[in-house]
């Protein structure tokens, strides 16, 4: 009953780095890494305690709607304590080490008070037991994504990726909200617990899984909003190891792992799943074959094996799907930090440039080797037994053409992963660089990564008795049929992942040249496509940015020319009014008073004559006053 | 015997001089000795209107010494006024004393 503790330390820590970081300086790595530690032994003693039986637990009851109410707790399964697992360890190795990687930052204490906060949030995230508070905290790590993306705001293109980022996972967020209104309104509840008694076929009820898919869309960089992952590179390498790669990435998919009852019930949501996890899949791979960019190489492989875990959920291998998230988070972080040790020491990234790092740097390029062999899914590496796994559901499930995709996709992998490793860190350097191997606190890291990239696979594997899909998958076993290893897809896969090496051995290792001239030149078009990205960035620019801008621009006038003007003419209306009533006020008004006050004055002025102040003239009047009396007397007499 | 008309004619001749005075002079003191004329004519109508009228013995005469008295004391008070309006406005001429006028 300790499992809500678990984002809460992390939250300290980042109030800590945050008020503090300035006075604690590099205190502040210490401060993250110990509080995520403290999670890290929390969530062993969470799975500790799942495995004795004891579950998810309400804390208290929150808003009560009508009939509804919302109850605040934590949710214990064995989804979320894999998943709580696999970002402790994680993150813990990564911020560790981020100390070397980010060791002359300026804002050293800051960035480990965003890593905190992203830890915390995304923590939060697996822990919440209603769409309420996962939307909280799917907030919060999207923040901390865009904070961290543009973390070097002083570059544009790292503050302009940062936006991209925030702005494109939003469109897929405002889905899940409209998708969680939808449950809300028509079924009732918000907790996950109430999911798996939505079992009608109501479109409705569809309509609310494919709107959630939106907010895992969004998250883990789907087609066709995946175009912020790649640019998300633009933030420091830790970040994009432990955020877009390992963690807030495959939260898209946990969404979808946690929802599995409701997409489960509703077979057309699920394929549109498969569906768009296989488009994707291919479509990421094939930009990854022919990008420069070591970060971007990454990014799009990540993209690609999102999608290949969104077509194992999607063809119903719930295990399969959680399985190939957790061996890629391993292996995916390694690789992007074996990238980061390389580019903090040569300070590049066009790998154009690079070339036989191996010699200078050992550990990293033996651990990028093997997270290289990992994701291509060579036996026994992590990646062959979830890729395999995921493969052999498709076929199963009877999705062939979703097979054979997800087949091409992992040659493909296979080969631009090699592509990548023959040119970075084997043959001969193509420029002036000077590797170096990094420090220990950042290949140690590595190393530990590396462990798991070759192992972790194994709890997943017919060795071990399929533990993880027997511990993952709620209630009884999928079915016997799917646990049982099936030897041609294995053969298979691991035939492809030979050929796609040896395709990447052929073409750039043998005559140590970046891409054969020859065959560029054949598939011209091709290549260009595949090199500007299917020029989905431009389409988007096109079709919906210089729209918006303009409609913008169009808005900016209306505003300052319509309703500016109207404002300014009621304004000049009011001083035309004004000078009128001024007019009629000085000249009629004022005039009134003033001509009273000119006809008494001109009175006045007749009549003050009398008054002169002399006393003998009063006398006087008052004298032929009496005379005149008198007169009138004796006349009248 | 002289006739009661010369007596009349002689007090209305005075009390002319004396409001002829009191209208044209300008100093104070010639207005104050102007009443005393007016005064003098009425007391000289009272002592003539006595002795013609029949009225008892003296009792105009007694009337005209009333208001000699009379007038005595009003000019104290009149002469009073002047030097206190000197002592305020230097001077006595009444054409200055215009503090009432508008």
């Amino acid at each position: 009953m300790v499992a809500h503790l678990i984002p809460a330390i992390p939250f300290l820590a980042f109030v800590i780095n945050i008020l503090f970081g300035r006075k604690i300086k590099k205190v502040s790595a210490f401060v993250s890494i110990l509080a995520c530690g403290v999670s890290l032994c929390l969530s062993i003693y969470t799975f500790a305690s799942l495995l004795k039986g004891h579950g998810s637990y309400t804390l208290f009851k929150w808003l009560i709607f009508g009939s509804t109410s919302l109850n605040v707790g934590v949710i214990v399964d064995p989804l979320t304590c894999m998943m709580l697992l696999v970002v402790t360890i994680i993150g813990t190795l990564i911020q560790i080490y981020s100390i070397g990687y980010m060791k002359d930052d300026p804002r050293f204490s800051r960035f480990f008070a965003y890593m905190s906060l992203f830890m915390s949030s995304m923590l939060g995230l697996l822990l919440a037991d209603n769409f309420i508070i996962l939307l909280i905290f799917w907030e919060g790590v999207g923040l901390c994504s865009y904070l961290l993306i543009s973390f070097w705001f002083e570059k544009i293109s790292a503050a302009k990726a940062g936006m991209k980022a925030f702005i494109t996972t939003r469109i897929g967020d405002t889905g899940l909200l409209i998708g969680v209104f939808i449950l809300f309104f028509s079924a009732h509840t918000v907790h996950f617990s109430g999911l798996t008694a939505i079992s009608n076929a109501n479109p409705l009820f569809t309509a609310a899984a494919l709107l959630i898919f939106c907010g895992a869309v969004g998250k883990s960089a789907q087609f066709p909003l995946h175009v912020w992952l790649p640019d998300a590179m633009e933030g420091p390498t830790p970040v994009s190891a432990l955020i877009h790669a390992a963690t807030m990435v495959a939260a898209g998919v946990y969404l979808v792992a946690r929802c599995f009852g409701l997409f489960l019930a509703h077979q057309p949501a699920l394929i549109w799943v498969a569906y768009v996890g296989a488009a994707t899949s291919i479509f990421a791979a094939t930009i990854a074959a022919v990008n420069n960019d070591i970060k971007r190489i990454l990014a799009y492989s990540t993209i690609s094996q999102l999608g290949f875990m969104m077509i194992g959920l999607g063809v119903g291998g719930y295990s399969a799907g959680t399985f190939h998230l957790m061996t890629h988070a391993f292996f995916k972080a390694l690789l992007f930090l074996c990238a980061g040790s390389i580019i903090h020491s040569i300070h590049a990234q066009d790998i154009r440039r690079m070339g036989g790092i191996f010699q200078k740097m050992k550990i990293t390029g033996t651990t990028f080797v093997i997270a290289s062999l990992a994701i291509s899914g060579v036996p026994p590496f992590s990646g062959f037994w979830s890729k395999d796994e995921i493969l052999s559901e498709s076929l199963r499930s009877g999705h062939p053409y979703l097979f054979m995709i997800a087949m091409a996709t992992s040659l493909l992998t296979a080969f631009y992963m090699f592509r990548l490793i023959f040119l970075v860190l084997f043959g001969k350097p193509r420029s002036e660089l000077h590797p170096y191997e990094s420090p220990k606190v950042m290949t140690i890291p590595l190393a530990i990564l590396a462990i798991f990239a070759i192992f972790i696979g194994l709890v997943g594997s017919p060795f071990m008795h399929n533990a993880f899909q027997t511990f993952i998958h709620p209630g009884p076993p999928e079915n016997s049929e799917g646990l049982a290893p099936n030897y041609l897809v294995m053969l298979l896969s691991t035939l492809a992942a030979a050929l796609g090496i040896a395709a990447a051995y052929l073409f750039y290792m043998l005559n140590n040249k970046i891409l054969p001239l020859e065959i560029r030149n054949k598939f011209t078009l091709l290549y260009n496509l595949l090199y500007n990205k299917y020029y989905i960035d431009e389409i988007y620019e096109f079709l919906f940015i210089r729209p918006s801008i303009r409609l913008s621009r169009l808005a900016s006038k209306f505003d300052s020319g319509v309703i500016d003007g109207a404002v300014n003419a009621c304004a000049k209306a009011v001083v035309v009014l004004s000078r009128i009533k001024s007019w009629i006020d000085r000249y009629i008004v004022d005039g009134a008073v003033n001509m009273t006050a000119g006809i008494v004055g001109l009175f006045s002025l007749v009549l003050r004559r009398v008054q002169t102040g002399y006393i003998q003239t009063y006398l006087l009047i008052a004298f032929f006053g009496l005379a005149l009396i008198i007169f009138i007397k004796l006349i009248g007499g | 015997m002289i006739p009661q008309s010369h007596f009349l004619i002689l007090s209305a001749l005075l009390f002319s001089i004396g409001v002829f005075g009191i209208l044209t002079r300008k100093n104070a003191i010639g207005i104050l000795m102007s009443i005393e004329l007016i005064l003098n004519a009425a007391n000289i109508n009272l002592i003539t209107f006595g002795k013609f009228l029949g009225s008892p013995d003296g009792l105009g005469q007694i009337f005209a010494l009333f208001v000699i008295a009379i007038a005595a004391a009003s000019a104290v008070v009149g002469l009073g006024l002047v030097i206190s309006i000197y002592r305020n406005a230097k001077t006595i001429l009444v054409n200055k004393l215009n503090l009432m006028k508008w």
